[in-house]
């Protein structure tokens, strides 16, 4: 679905990708961990395109992302994200927040898409805030209705950018629930995410990065199982004891 | 010198007449030329908020050029030289054919002028939003184009609300100098009541309310919009 091949990209003299090579199949969950500024947030932003790879290439469902006939806000449309900071639109309601992209990109009428909205915001558990502007609900209920932004547009795959990381602790699990749901429904996803717990329970593999480098692209059990490499295992130990 | 005061000249026949004639020129040259002004210059400011580097550039080159010209040259290049440098059947038209040559004149001097003003409030105001909502925009799939459309526009004008108001009040106020170019709006119609009555105490007091009170109306009326427009639920956009 996925395929990341020596991708590499710099900003000016420093290079943020390094020969990054990884793929993530139909149905599958990847995770991405690593240290702050290892790359991780660029790495998915070139999967739709949000930033260019200078070497290298990035297939999604065999459309190549840098091709310069490539249509890509329709392989955007086609690709769901959800980023760190929530991103609503704060000027509309929620509703209107996921009925945006469905009736400017996939020419939707506006009650087909309040329809599919709503149902969305239900599956969230979020259906009684769908008048309400963004800035009303709390971080992880903004986070929920993001998600639910992007499944609108019946995405092949959904990205996330560290989904949890700005919310208080007692929200993490509220929108992790709703990314287990996903996953057990058969969505193919890529996560950065510290999450380990995530990780454990509904991801194939994880992908270790360090320095623009992916140091690790291994399954499940052998990243919590012993084969792990040095730095990974560094890593871990850091965020596995807080 | 004894100065007689009769503010009764400013309710006789024909300067009455002449003070409601002024004033209307007045509010259509500033009307006309803010909105050449909003549009053109909304364009400029998301020009130089693009990627691509030309458009960067040109907006920048519009920019500095109209905003450091005073606008009293500016108003004497379009009136006097243009015509003159263009080719000679446009400078004919502009000269003898367009119609009302000095009104037009001056709506396009001080809509250019003020676009350049006008864009780089546009182009703060998309600054303010951040580069995460312009990467929302874009990830649900909408073009370029739309993302600015629905969510990097609609979102920055709100910011950008008193400083527009402070804009518009400023071609309000501007409009005086198309009198140079012998457009008869306020300013020009009460200086001839002065010439004509003496009375120019009286006519320039009447002017200096009129511009007053235009002033207020219109704050107060941004300021209504301002908060029928505010986002509910936040504090602040601009300090996001
Ligand atoms: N627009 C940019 N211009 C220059 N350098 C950038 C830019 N965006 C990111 N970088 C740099 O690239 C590196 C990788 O950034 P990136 O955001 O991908 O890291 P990350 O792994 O997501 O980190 P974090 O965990 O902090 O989110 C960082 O060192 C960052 O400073
Ligand atoms: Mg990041």
């Amino acid at each position: 679905m996925i395929e990341i091949q020596n991708a590499s990209k710099w900003y000016s003299a420093f290079r943020v990708l390094n020969d990054c090579t990884t793929r993530v199949a139909k149905g599958e969950v990847v995770v991405i961990c690593g240290p702050s500024g290892s790359g991780k947030s660029t790495l998915i932003k070139c999967v739709n395109g949000l930033e260019r790879i200078q070497r290298g290439s990035i297939t999604v469902n065999g459309v190549s992302v840098g091709a310069p006939d490539t249509d890509l806000p329709k392989l955007r449309a086609g690709i769901g994200m959800v980023f760190q900071n929530f991103e609503l639109f704060p000027h509309i309601t929620v509703v209107q927040n996921i009925n945006l992209g469905q009736i400017k990109v996939l020419g939707r009428s506006k009650d087909e898409a309040t329809d599919r909205a709503l149902a969305l915001l239900r599956r969230v558990g979020l259906h009684e805030q769908a008048d309400k502007y963004p800035a009303q609900l709390s971080g992880g209920q903004q986070q929920r209705v993001a998600i639910a932004r992007a499944l609108a547009m019946d995405p092949v795959a959904m990205l996330f950018d560290e989904p949890t990381s700005a919310l208080d602790p007692e929200m993490i699990n509220e929108v992790l629930d709703v990314m287990v749901g996903l996953a057990q429904d058969g969505m193919t996803m890529m996560v950065v995410t510290h999450e380990m717990g995530f990780a454990k329970k509904v991801a194939n593999r994880i992908v270790f990065m360090d320095e623009g480098q992916i140091v690790e692209d291994t399954t499940k059990d052998e990243f919590f199982g012993t084969r792990r490499g040095e730095r990974a295992q560094l890593f871990l130990s850091k965020i596995l004891s807080h | 010198m004894q100065y007689n005061w009769n503010w009764a000249v400013l309710i006789t026949e024909p300067y009455l007449g002449w003070i409601a004639s002024g004033f209307g020129w007045t509010v259509a040259v500033s009307c006309a030329a803010w909105i050449i002004a909003f549009f053109l210059g909304s364009a400029i400011g998301v020009m130089r908020t693009t990627e691509i580097r030309a458009l960067r550039i040109a907006g920048a080159v519009y920019v500095e050029t109209f905003r450091n010209i005073p606008l009293l040259v500016q108003m004497f290049l379009w009136y006097f030289v243009l015509p003159e440098i263009l080719p000679k059947s446009a400078g004919d038209w502009l000269k003898r054919d367009m119609p009302l040559p000095e009104y037009w004149t001056a709506v396009v001097c001080l809509g250019t002028y003020t676009a350049a003003r006008v864009a780089e409030q546009v182009r703060a105001g998309i600054n303010t939003i951040g580069r995460g909502q312009h990467f929302a925009a874009l990830a649900i799939g909408l073009t370029p184009i739309q993302a600015y459309r629905n969510v990097l526009l609609p979102i920055g004008y709100r910011i950008i609300v008193p400083p527009l108001t402070s804009d518009f009040l400023g071609v309000f106020k501007n409009s005086s100098l198309a009198l140079t170019i012998g457009v008869l709006e306020l300013t020009a119609q009460t200086r001839q009541i002065g010439e004509y009555t003496f009375q120019g105490f009286e006519s320039f007091t009447a002017a200096t309310l009129i511009y007053l009170a235009v002033t207020f109306t219109v704050m107060a009326f941004m300021r209504r919009i301002e908060t029928r427009t505010a986002i509910p639920g936040m504090i602040s956009l601009g300090a996001k």
